[in-house]
């Protein structure tokens, strides 16, 4: 038997249930695939409807880590095997090593002297990165890691003689026991090369909206300077296509919650770079719960941005590497036509486990989203629940802390 | 007061062709016998072993460790002693550019200004560490219990949730029966997968639960007359029906939730004025009641004509009167306006389509028009909203309406811009408007703090009336520690995420009750032992740190002798900022710490030859971790400035600004968080406050002939981490232009 809470998942969700368990006096594992924690809102640059930078918020969570015995993590770590009850789990998890030293070593000068590079999956394509890299400033943990499959030739020699660095060795297996299970794996927007009609993803600047994230983002490919990835130049018009995938039955049956705030917000980041850059939505119904609304009415008073309700049919390339949209505006049913320099596709959220095939006894529905589990012990939280914002995350997370520790707890 | 220090330097993390080996002897000597341990480490992560061995031998009782930022190891430093980092390496190796602004060549060693830099940061350390103290905790009784107020969805499911925590619960319900505004929602929207189907509320079940459970005690008919104490032991007093009643608890759920917006609002739209215009209540109850005759019934979202007939925001008439003697009587501002129907049109976008819906099952014939400006059903709901989309009966359209009036005995609605390619009249023989959620917190002391602060939650109006954080990380935050908000009263929400958010707020409570009985902070620095200690034999009481404290944690007597209240607090430090006699410190952090960290700056004498000595106080929370990116990113500033990290710009005491002047500092520079009402200062008011306290500061500064423009505040964002160099260059350059302190030498 145990009273340790095993927390699939590092993003906010995760970190949300792991850190409230945790300072309520229990001992808390959380298990992260990737080399760093944050999760998806590491990605972004600001928060809506604030436009707060989310590095603020995750400060304070790796400080509360920082300081709590009762939180061990392991990142590129991932939950394989879960056996035995509620109450009483065994719980598997493979650990990739890091290549690294086990402490904090700064390697800026030797990464930079690597010559191997390759897509950087932080910047979502935007940008390349090294075989020893860091991806964001804030990572937690401060490390570096080491992918031994983008080295170079010259690269290898150079790692073979640094200090703190080691060749990756083979995935190690290790088991924990804990009484509870949060699932807190969260999402991945939507594959845009899956919608045809909006350019598969192969339309030169024709972006997806977390690509849009990375552009205003100050340590993003571009530092933060939005631009056309094709020529690097402030576009001048731009076009955002909600409903990316979302709200249809061939792609994602439900609306993804933030994608229409997440625009407003990206409205704001290109007018605040240029206040007169003309910027379309294009709109199905646009969702602002709560006093979300007042942002909304923001942007809706600035004159350089405009709304059309009707749905897009199809992005295509134009002429000057400019991107051709065509949609139906539904209240003036008409036909439109238009050339922007920039088009952002809203894309919507997919749970993480949709199309996995997970190592735990979980039921998911149709899209993905966990939809039971209490009964064992095991309990979702955040977007592997339902789509939700990061405020509504935070909930979330604390709500599934509470039955996570009433598990284990009085047993 | 530390009286035995080790200092490590981290020879791996440090670099900038310093003279490790020097720095340590000098710190040997000038330290003698308060460092008798000073050892250079070729990497210190792995001499934790051995520092450890030190501790216990050498009976140090503070470490200081010299090499990188605090922030960049995790766990690897948990010692038994009190531990503070030298940040040698991100704010001032890598940070570092000769004061002419060329990059440094490190090669031949390091720069002059760079080894004057290190050493006195050392030598800060230092002073720190033996000024500082281990926190003996304050531990108070952590009683068991928690109080929920509000006996509605939200308030039953915390009840319950908390009993099933193993906590015992006072529930104080307002009416004479539990229940709230679900007693008028039999069926709700969907509450559990596949999210796409109407669900009964099962409310009789949530409330026998609660009634059934001997760990929960309900008080119907009740208001909270009096919240007291502090967490972990609130005194509160409910009033009942048999009088008052008086019961100690650990922590507070609220959850309160809403009234309708009053109904003079929506008379635009035909309310009170055409007898066949309800409210969604009002139908709700007729559809309980089997009082629905109507077959054509329009369901209006847009609720356009109410907002632009609403007179302009009545603050004068609403906002009590600035009473100055009567500062005692309170007087509760009255927050509900016409905004709270737009901030309601998701929760209302759910519940016209479960009305729609339960029309149309009972009545085949049945016709339910939704008419909506923006359709906001988000999220996993939108299940809900294709079937309700798809059911036969139900028609929705985008549509602006202009009118509802009477025609001819018809009642019509004037819809514009439609979906259909047209604009028409829609003759209905029924009207349902929205209903505009109010937070109970909006109109009413509720909790009914007897604190020195008075009984509400303040600056409510920020986030209009809600009982809400205004943090995007940290919802259940509100202004008064130890008291958590749920459901509806924070935000407008579903009857499925209320009960969410009563188990996130039950989550909160219990940790905050665990937090008191253990004598440690909560959110933000939770785990922190220390506390404001009051030196009273020297307190004027001048109020200042009670009127100050952003979370009103300090009582005081008849006098104005403060009374703290340590489970209140916060442990920000804006007290001690406040505080003129500087009477507040904590065992680990306080006045004469950071003063003699000032002090023990070398400040050179010839401002043009070796030039001038900035003091930068900057939020430990944001600014320094921007400027630790900076430097990690190779961003450099001056190296005149000496950068000390402080809890919040709410604890800076102006007389560190004195303290930095006449030691011959030639300008102060704050660096804090947003103000105003995007707020990022995780206290709330802490960067707000010293802007305030700046201006008194530049005003004495400008009659003793010093120009006030050496003291700066500066608003940084963690995020802006490739411009915090230059507002420091920036800064340095304008102290440049205006020449020395004049009180420099003296």
């Amino acid at each position: 038997m145990s009273n340790a809470i095993l927390v699939a998942g590092g993003g906010f969700a995760g970190l949300t249930s792991a850190i409230e368990a945790a300072e309520l006096g229990h001992d808390v594992f959380i298990v992260e695939k990737s080399p760093w924690l944050g999760g998806r809102v590491a990605q972004l640059n600001k928060y809506f409807p604030k436009l707060c930078p989310p590095s603020c918020g995750l400060e304070i969570q790796f400080q509360r880590i920082r300081k709590n015995p009762r939180i061990k993590f392991f990142t590129q770590a991932e939950l394989v095997g879960l056996s035995g009850g509620k109450g009483d789990y065994t719980a598997k998890i493979r650990l990739t090593p890091r290549g690294t030293a086990p402490h904090n070593v700064d390697f800026s000068l030797l990464a930079s002297a690597l010559t191997g590079e390759t897509d950087n999956e932080f910047d979502l394509g935007l940008s390349k990165r090294k075989a020893l890299y860091k991806a964001m400033p804030f990572a937690f943990p401060a490390r570096y890691v080491l992918d031994g499959g983008t080295l170079s030739k010259s690269d290898m020699a150079r790692v073979a003689g640094a200090k703190f660095v080691a060749p990756p060795e083979e995935p190690r297996e290790i088991a924990l026991n804990v009484g509870a299970v949060i699932v807190a794996t969260g999402w991945k927007p939507y594959d845009v090369t899956r919608l045809a009609n909006l350019g598969s993803g192969s339309v030169k600047n024709c972006v997806s909206n977390m690509q849009m994230e990375r552009l205003a983002s100050p340590f993003g490919p571009t530092r933060g300077k939005i631009a056309r990835p094709s020529d690097n130049r402030a576009p001048l018009n731009v076009a955002f296509v909600q409903c990316a995938g979302s709200r249809d039955q061939n792609h994602l049956n439900y609306c993804s919650y933030i994608c229409c705030m997440a625009t407003l917000k990206q409205c704001l980041y290109l007018s605040e770079q240029n206040p007169d850059v003309g910027i379309t939505v294009y709109y199905i119904d646009l969702r602002a719960p709560g006093r979300y609304v007042n942002m909304l009415e923001k942007v809706r008073a600035r004159p350089n941005v405009s709304f059309v309700k009707g749905k897009v049919a199809d992005v295509a390339q134009a002429e000057g590497d400019r991107v051709t949209l065509t949609a139906e505006d539904a209240v003036r049913g008409e036909k439109l036509t238009l050339t922007y320099d920039l088009v952002v596709l809203a894309t919507g959220m997919q749970p993480s486990l949709a199309g996995e095939s997970p190592s735990l006894p979980l039921s998911l529905d149709e899209d993905g989203f966990v939809t039971g589990g209490e009964e064992f012990g095991i309990f979702a939280a955040g977007c592997a629940r339902m789509p939700l914002d990061v405020t509504r995350t935070a909930q979330s997370g604390t709500a599934a802390a509470l039955k996570a520790v009433q598990t284990v707890r009085g047993r | 007061m530390a009286g035995k220090i080790g200092v490590y330097f981290d020879m791996q993390n440090i670099g900038g062709g310093l003279d490790v080996e020097a720095l340590a002897a000098q710190t040997r000597e000038k330290w003698g016998e308060l460092a008798p341990v000073v050892k250079v480490c070729p990497v210190l992560a792995r001499a934790v072993e051995e520092i450890r061995a030190d501790i216990s031998d050498k009976k140090l009782d503070g470490v200081l460790l010299c090499g990188a930022s605090s922030r960049a190891e995790c766990d690897v430093y948990r010692l038994p002693a009190q531990v503070e980092h030298v940040n040698l390496r991100e704010q001032c190796v890598l940070s570092y550019k000769n004061s002419d602004g060329s990059p440094p060549d490190f090669s031949s060693g390091a720069p002059e200004d760079l080894v004057i830099m290190a050493r006195d940061y050392v030598n800060m350390g230092v002073v720190k560490l033996q000024k500082s103290e281990s926190p003996d905790p304050a531990p108070v009784a952590g009683v068991a219990r928690i109080l929920v107020i509000g006996g509605g969805v939200s308030g039953l499911t915390a009840a319950a949730e908390s009993a099933a925590t193993g906590y015992e619960v006072v529930l104080v319900e307002k009416s004479a029966r539990l229940g709230g505004a679900a007693v008028n929602i039999p069926v709700t929207s969907p509450l559990a997968p596949d999210w796409s189907d109407k669900q009964s509320a099962n409310l009789n079940m949530k409330i026998s639960a609660v009634t059934g459970n001997p760990k929960i005690t309900v008080y119907l008919d009740a208001r909270m007359q009096t919240l007291s104490g502090q967490p972990g032991e609130f005194r509160a007093t409910i009033a009942t029906a048999h009088g008052p009643v008086s019961v100690e608890v650990g922590a507070v759920i609220l959850a309160t939730g809403w009234k309708a917006l009053d109904d003079k609002y929506l008379a635009p739209m035909g309310l009170g004025r055409l007898p066949p215009v309800v409210s969604a209540a009002q139908f709700g109850r007729m559809l309980l009641d089997g009082n629905v005759s109507a077959r054509r019934i329009g369901f209006i979202l847009d609720t356009t004509l109410a907002e632009e007939a609403a007179p302009a925001e009545a603050d004068e008439a609403a906002k009590p009167a600035e009473a100055d003697e009567a500062a005692e009587k309170f007087v509760k501002e009255n927050l509900e306006n016409v905004r709270h129907l737009a901030y309601s049109n998701a929760v209302n976008s759910v519940g016209m389509l479960r009305l729609a819906n339960s029309v149309c099952e009972r009545d085949d014939a049945a016709q339910a028009f939704i008419l909506y400006k923006h359709m906001t059903v988000p999220g996993i709901l939108e299940r809900f909203y294709k079937k309700m989309q798809d059911r036969p009966g139900i028609m929705m359209t985008k549509a602006d309406v202009t009118a509802v009036r009477d025609d001819g005995g018809r009642l019509v609605v004037e819809c514009k811009n439609t979906l259909l390619g047209m604009d028409f009249n829609l003759e209905v023989d029924l009207a349902v408007l929205p209903t505009g959620l109010v937070p109970t917190t909006a109109k009413e002391a509720v909790v009914q703090f007897d604190y020195r602060q008075g009984p509400d939650f303040p600056d409510l109006r920020l986030v209009d009336g809600f009982a809400d954080s205004n943090y995007i990380c940290f919802p259940y935050e509100t202004r008064r520690t130890g008291v958590y908000a749920a459901g509806c009263v924070r935000q407008p929400m579903t009857m499925d995420a209320c009960e969410e958010d009563a188990r996130g707020a039950v989550l909160k409570a219990a940790q905050c009750i665990e937090a008191a009985s253990r004598g440690v902070a909560v959110h933000p620095r939770s785990g922190d032992a220390s506390y404001p200690v009051f030196n009273f034999v020297r307190c004027t009481q001048c109020k200042r740190c009670t009127e100050e404290c952003p979370f009103g944690a300090l009582d005081d007597d008849e006098k104005g002798t403060p009374k703290p209240n340590p489970a209140r607090c916060r442990r920000c430090g804006t007290c001690f900022g406040a505080c003129p006699e500087r009477v507040i410190s904590f065992a680990n952090y306080n006045i004469d710490q950071i003063g003699s960290m000032i002090r023990e700056v070398v400040v050179p004498k010839d401002f043009r030859k070796d030039g001038p000595r900035i003091l930068i106080l900057a939020c430990e929370n944001d600014a320094c971790p921007a400027l630790d990116m900076a430097g990690m990113r190779g961003r450099a500033w001056s190296p005149h400035v000496r950068i000390i990290p402080v809890r919040c710009l709410g604890s800076v005491n102006a007389i560190w600004v004195s303290d930095a002047m006449s030691k011959g500092f030639d300008g102060v520079m704050l660096l804090g968080c947003k103000y105003g009402d995007d707020y990022q200062c995780h206290f709330v008011k802490g960067s707000e406050i010293c802007a305030k306290r700046k201006e008194n500061i530049a005003e004495t500064l400008n009659r003793l002939g010093v120009q006030p423009e050496r003291v700066e505040q500066f608003e940084v964002a963690i995020d802006e981490y490739d411009k915090v160099p230059a507002l420091i260059d920036g800064f340095v350059g304008r102290i440049m232009d205006m020449g020395p302190n004049p009180f420099k030498g003296m």
